[in-house]
């Protein structure tokens, strides 16, 4: 692998990059509306986590429902149907891509490319505030009448605009505008985060020096700009169907006995618009997850990533790959059967370069010479429960395997394993990381091992036993199961204690919220590089690094991001900004 | 402590597999071969999760961080990277290959099925099937009203001698293949019975159909699988798979289209005379109160 670590044995001196920032001149341009991307990352993740904690409060009242059914006078079958919904919409939107991009995008993006800030700051701000908005229309849903939309995250029309669904009013409206807000923002955010990459990336920082952290950051960042244009228009056009009676997806029905106006839409249509988008969206999830977990194992194994040539190939394959396989989300939609062939295909090829990933995260720990720190541990439950979810894609993407199981519990296990916990595991590691940059201190590793242990351990307990389930034929999205023939009392007793699981899980996360209040007062100070990475975040004149990322000069890179045990070098790591040791001879030539 | 924990998921997963009493419901139609597939799928995948886990807890036991020592300085393998690559290709393919071929069969609907037809509303089933023509007749939306609530096309000749079955269970014969055409009123509904295996949504505006063979008597639940409003999970029937003669029997009970029209037309007659009498009783009421 010379050709990455060595290659440039000579770079020019730096020069000082006098890049013109708006410096904050008040408490409210520094802290409230900042242009400093460090701050609009700590905006959007504190945003993202206070949403995602109504969308876990919302899993406990659904598992108290499927747990413990008629006892819980409060649950009606509308509520219920409420619940999944908004649970199901805020983990795959509003927290896990706002956490992922515009979190752990802005904040690291800049930093690890060497770069003062966004490349336009002013629109990166703009980005949070809409999607502040987006979710404040979101919240607003709860409190108008009828409450919001209970049609299941997928929004399917005509169910999601007509009566006989929660929320089928006002409820749908505002999801769908929250949606449209919701990408707005996001596209001033990501076409910030792809020009930031592309254009401001510092001298020596070639793509292939990148870490894959930003890798994954910026494909799915590319992802998500040519996907979700499809849901504004899906979000737009049922508005549409909604409130000014056009037909886009409405044909021509009898509700509740009575002959609507709509006339020659068609439902299917809006499934094509949604999964065009949902699929990429699997990925704009998972792809960062990648990204991040490569680095965790590389710092923490002290040890290069194994075959970074081939991850980054792996990453940029996924996300073009994941575009032609939408309809695998659809075998059983009634669209053409023959479309089956196609969409299986490219489905399970996909499962190659993510296999290649696995094993490259496997080999980078041969030979390594592994601290089993949090974050370590945390991508270690990552691999775990991300090839777990991973296999039981190749069950749903192969088209026959698929018609039995779909709809089933099978699918709600399969994918809470691999974009639920997964991707939220590395959410946690990457938090147990990057703290100690963020704050100056560390975490608290007694709270941290407890955390780690309930966490990983009960959401494994949770989602395993739910795809037997699922093999049963319990279907998802059921209110109460009534009396059915097939299901055994056994499985009421397993869905009481998976209720009792997940209610401790969640309990425990307190643990964790805790943890980051207290040692951002009483934690141990971290100092410079505690984990001794070579990615330039770490390489800051200050901790936490001020506006502007580093010092007076930009740093200048001279190495790929995983320098870690070379032969022959004075510690076990080199800094991607350590110039090689021939370069002063022959810069004094 | 993370060895151990990594060795425990393994064990645990492969304990809990083997313990479990839960798995697929006995089948009870043709589609054995779509448990094949889910079968081997699962030894194929199972196998590799099983591996990783213990490659991962192997190299954790292993490698632990030891002062002193520096990890190996290898970026890359290209021999086994290809390798991995290939196998996996090929592991990928042992899965792809039968599924596809089983997906043919299921997409290639027999000659010799007989069409019935399932109709969805919110949140109730009704069941249509051929008369002795064979031919359902053609249906229109726009026809459905209380009277006629499939919304059959009354000029349509074909449609006189559909049976109707509204309000019951749906009645199939033993091993015979069926093509069930799927129809909805309103919203996305999804027809299935576990013990088939087979499913498939129903779309307004669209019929949709699948194909299966019912292969042991008995009495099924019919659930709707696609959310469809707040009635969803309590959409229910059941099918009764039954011996060639009990089925006879029971068809030759149930009510056409024909006789069903007759019994509205009937009904409007006599409503209309009741009417006329109304009518003029409540004229000699008027007069009598002047």
């Amino acid at each position: 692998m010379a050709e990455v670590g060595a290659e440039i044995e000579r770079i020019g001196p730096a020069e000082v990059e006098d890049v013109e920032l708006y410096h904050a001149k008040s408490w409210i341009t520094k802290y409230v509306f900042s242009q400093d991307a460090k701050v609009i990352a700590i905006q959007y993740s504190a945003t993202a986590i206070a949403i995602g904690m109504v969308a876990l409060v919302l899993s406990w009242l659904m598992r108290l429902q499927l747990g413990f059914p008629e006892s819980f006078d409060f649950i009606e079958a509308q509520d219920y149907y409420q619940f999944i919904t908004m649970h199901g919409m805020i983990m795959v939107v509003y927290l896990l891509t706002a956490l992922f991009l515009g979190g752990f995008g802005n904040y690291l993006i800049p930093l690890m490319v060497g770069a003062r800030d966004m490349v336009f700051p002013y629109v990166n701000m703009l980005s949070y505030w809409i999607y502040l908005l987006a979710v404040l229309v979101l919240v607003a849903s709860f409190f108008v009448p009828g409450g919001p939309t209970g049609a299941g995250w997928t929004l399917y029309p005509p169910q999601a605009i007509l009566t006989g669904t929660p929320g089928a009013g006002a409820g749908i409206v505002l999801m769908l505008v929250s949606l449209a807000l919701f990408i707005i923002g996001f596209t001033m955010g990501g076409l910030n985060y792809v020009t930031t990459v592309l254009q401001a990336r510092t001298r020596g920082m070639t793509l292939m020096r990148m870490p894959l952290t930003v890798w994954g950051i910026f494909t799915a960042t590319v992802l998500a700009l040519l996907a979700f244009p499809a849901l504004f228009v899906g979000a737009v056009m049922m508005t549409l169907d909604s409130v000014l009676g056009t037909s886009f997806f409405m044909p021509t029905i009898v509700s509740q006995g009575e002959l609507l106006k709509h006339d020659g839409g068609s439902p299917i249509l809006f499934q094509h618009l949604f999964w065009f988008f949902g699929h990429p969206e699997v990925y704009i999830v998972a792809l960062p997850a990648f990204g991040i977990v490569s680095d965790l194992i590389s710092v923490h194994a002290r040890r290069h990533i194994f075959g970074y040539r081939m991850m980054v190939w792996a990453i940029v394959i996924i996300g073009a790959l994941s575009f032609v396989v939408w309809a695998h989300h659809m075998y059983v939609s009634g669209m053409n059967p023959y479309f089956g062939f196609f969409f299986a295909t490219t489905t399970l090829i996909i499962a190659v370069p993510t296999a290649i990933k696995v094993y490259n995260w496997t080999l980078t720990l041969w030979r390594a010479n592994i601290n089993f720190t949090l974050p370590m541990l945390f991508a270690l439950a990552f691999i775990v429960t991300f090839v777990n979810g991973g296999i039981t894609g190749l069950f749903l993407g192969n088209v026959v395997v698929d018609v039995p199981l779909s709809d089933t519990m099978f699918v709600v296990a399969h994918f809470h394993m691999v974009m639920g916990v997964a991707p939220i595991l590395v959410i946690f590691g990457a938090i147990y990381h990057w703290y100690p940059l963020m704050t100056g201190r560390m975490l608290n590793e007694a709270m941290g091992q407890f955390h780690f242990w309930v966490t990983f351990l009960g959401a494994y307990m949770i989602f395993l036993p739910i795809h037997y389930l699922g093999f049963l034929g319990v279907p998802r999205r059921y209110f109460e199961m009534g009396t059915t023939s097939f299901i055994p009392e056994s499985a009421h007793t397993l869905n009481e204690f998976i209720t009792v699981v997940a209610l401790i899980v969640g309990v425990a996360q307190l643990v964790f919220f805790y943890n980051v209040v207290w040692s951002m007062i009483k934690g141990k100070k971290a100092g410079h590089n505690p984990w001794k990475a070579t990615t330039l975040e770490w390489q800051t004149e200050e901790v936490p690094p001020g506006h502007g990322n580093f010092g007076r000069e930009l740093p200048v890179v001279y190495r790929w991001a995983y320098d870690y045990g070379v032969p022959g070098a004075e510690d076990d790591f080199v800094p991607q900004n350590h110039p090689p040791k021939r370069a002063p001879a022959r810069a004094a030539e | 402590m993370i060895v151990v924990g990594l060795v425990l998921v393994a064990v645990g997963t492969v304990l809990f597999h083997l313990l479990s009493p839960w798995w697929w419901t006995p089948i009870a139609s043709n589609w054995g071969y779509i448990d094949d597939t889910i079968v081997l799928t699962f030894w194929i995948t199972g196998t590799v999760f099983i591996a990783v886990i213990l490659f991962m807890a192997y190299c954790a036991l292993r490698y632990k961080h030891r002062a002193g020592v520096r990890s190996e300085y290898r970026p890359e393998n290209k021999n086994l990277e290809w390798w991995l690559t290939i196998v996996t290709t090929v592991g990928v393919a042992g899965m792809l290959i039968p599924g596809l071929f089983v997906w043919n069969q299921f997409v290639t609907v027999p000659a010799e099925a007989t069409e019935i037809e399932v109709m969805a509303k919110q949140w109730s089933w009704s069941f249509r099937k051929p008369g002795k023509d064979g031919k359902l007749g053609t249906t229109n939306v726009r026809l459905v009203n209380a009277d006629n609530p499939f919304g059959i096309d009354p000029k349509d000749p074909n449609g006189q001698d559909d049976v109707l079955v509204d309000g019951d269970n749906l009645h199939l014969p033993l091993n015979k293949p069926i093509k069930v055409l799927l129809r909805s009123l309103d919203v996305l509904h999804d027809f299935y019975v576990p013990q088939f295996r087979a499913k498939m949504d129903m779309v307004p505006g669209a019929v949709t159909y699948f194909w299966f063979t019912p292969t042991r008597t008995g009495t099924f639940d019919i659930l709707c699988f696609e959310l469809c409003g707040v009635g969803h999970h309590a959409m229910r029937s059941q099918v009764v798979v039954e011996a060639q003669t009990a089925y006879d029997n029971w068809l030759n009970q149930q009510m056409t289209f024909k006789k069903a029209l007759a019994a509205v037309e009937k009904r409007a007659a006599e409503n209309k005379q009741l009417a006329s009498r109304k009518a003029a009783a409540d004229i000699v009421a008027t007069i009598a109160a002047d």
